[in-house]
């Protein structure tokens, strides 16, 4: 699988043509409302209240269409500024921000009711400056965000964990910073449909408890986007259509129409016999 | 971006220690537009123990938006009041301009409608 953020800085990678990419991509979008819907749900909000929600990484506001349809208000940040030229294009209703999430975020205490980031943590992960940590900037993220967040609320964070190390550094940091909750995986049998939600829970209010909420399980293609093997499949159908099988009757022919066209003389005359299976004889 | 998260935002500078000076942020040659907004009711008054009073009637002083001076005691039956705070939050929009800090000095600028709040690397 390729990675994105080994390739180049979030603001680098996302610019225009990828961004445009990545936003008329309807898979891309069908399979970001997914995990949005998914995350939404896992924030666990009192549905009939309109909240007021943090995007981090919110992009060109995929996401954000989701929380309008919902009826919440929020907030967006992203690094990428054609992301953001793009959500300004969409008219989204949320206000945008140019963030590095790194750098951590300054809003006053108990500022939202709850936070999602769809495909973003995994960035994070990565030190594409010299001035870059990763651990430093993880922890800047966690504590400010905690700060932002009121008591009791979640932040959810869909990500692509590139290791074991990685889950661990990022759940490690977030516990130090005041959150609990832990990892919720969807689908963790099927190596596709696989989901990594990063589920934490800003403190808790009074007389409540969290509980973690449970991945889902069986049948990844039941739901939502279907993962098919179409490349593959498509690339050996192209193989196959390339080339006949040997000493087949294609074969001969399209060896014959080679020769003719090299200007070769004394080539048989196609005929019904051409490549023919002789009879068995004793 | 929305009053309503100006009126969230302070300066977040790693070294900027002032917390008095680090909020609100100082609007500065700021063109204002504003566009309609669907008012609801329930998420204003939900929103109304979060918000800086004094910050925000501070920042409409400036800006030329007049909002009451007080909150009312029953903000949920106040037609007008819920108005003029839903026209003030939800509906202006700062399309240009810039954001400072007073603690730091830190210029935040503001381009189509999105405030640019990366730092410098010894900002951080």
């Amino acid at each position: 699988m390729s990675r994105p953020e080994h390739i180049a800085p979030p603001e680098l990678f996302y610019g225009e043509t990828e961004a445009k990419k990545y936003t008329r991509n309807t898979r891309i979008a069908a399979i970001q409302a997914e995990m949005t819907m998914r995350a939404v749900e896992l924030l666990n909000l009192d549905g009939r209240m309109p909240h007021y929600l943090l995007d981090i990484g919110c992009g060109s506001g995929l996401s954000g269409e989701i929380l309008d349809e919902d009826g919440h208000m929020w907030a967006g940040m992203d690094i990428a500024p054609s992301m953001l030229d793009i959500a300004i294009e969409k008219d989204v209703e949320g206000d945008l921000l140019m963030q590095d999430i790194g750098q951590g975020m300054g809003f006053r205490p108990g500022t939202f009711d709850g936070a999602i980031s769809i495909s973003v943590l995994q960035w994070l992960c990565n030190a594409d400056k010299t001035e870059n940590r990763p651990r430093y900037r993880l922890q800047r993220f966690f504590s400010t965000l905690f700060m932002a967040l009121q008591r009791g609320a979640r932040a959810v964070f869909q990500f692509y964990p590139e290791n074991d190390a990685q889950v661990e550094m990022i759940m490690s940091i977030s516990m130090k910073c005041g959150f609990t909750g832990g990892l919720v995986v969807d689908y963790p049998n099927s190596k596709k449909a696989r989901k990594f939600y990063l589920c934490l829970f800003a403190g808790q209010e009074a007389g409540e408890r969290q509980v973690l909420p449970k991945g889902l399980e069986g049948e990844e293609n039941s739901v939502g986007v279907a993962y098919t093997q179409a490349r593959i499949q498509d690339r050996s159908r192209g193989k196959q259509s390339r080339k006949p099988v040997k000493n087949s009757a294609d074969w001969i022919l399209h060896k014959k129409e080679l020769a003719r066209k090299r200007g070769k003389e004394d080539v048989p005359l196609n005929s019904k016999y051409t490549g023919r299976r002789r009879k068995p004889r004793f | 971006m929305r009053l309503i998260t100006h009126n969230m935002l302070k300066c977040h500078v790693k070294n900027c220690k002032n917390p008095d000076k680090q909020f609100p942020l100082q609007f500065k040659d700021v063109k204002l537009e504003q566009i309609e907004a669907e008012r609801n009711d329930e998420f204003l008054v939900r929103m109304l123990p979060r918000l800086d009073w004094s910050a925000l009637l501070k920042t409409t002083k400036e800006l030329g938006i007049v909002i009451p001076e007080k909150v009312p005691a029953n903000p949920a039956d106040d037609d007008e009041f819920l108005q003029a705070l839903h026209t003030a939050i939800l509906e202006m929009h700062v399309k240009e301009g810039s954001m400072i800090c007073n603690g730091c000095g830190h210029e935040y600028k503001i381009t189509k409608g999105i405030p640019n709040m990366l730092l410098a690397e010894h900002e951080i």
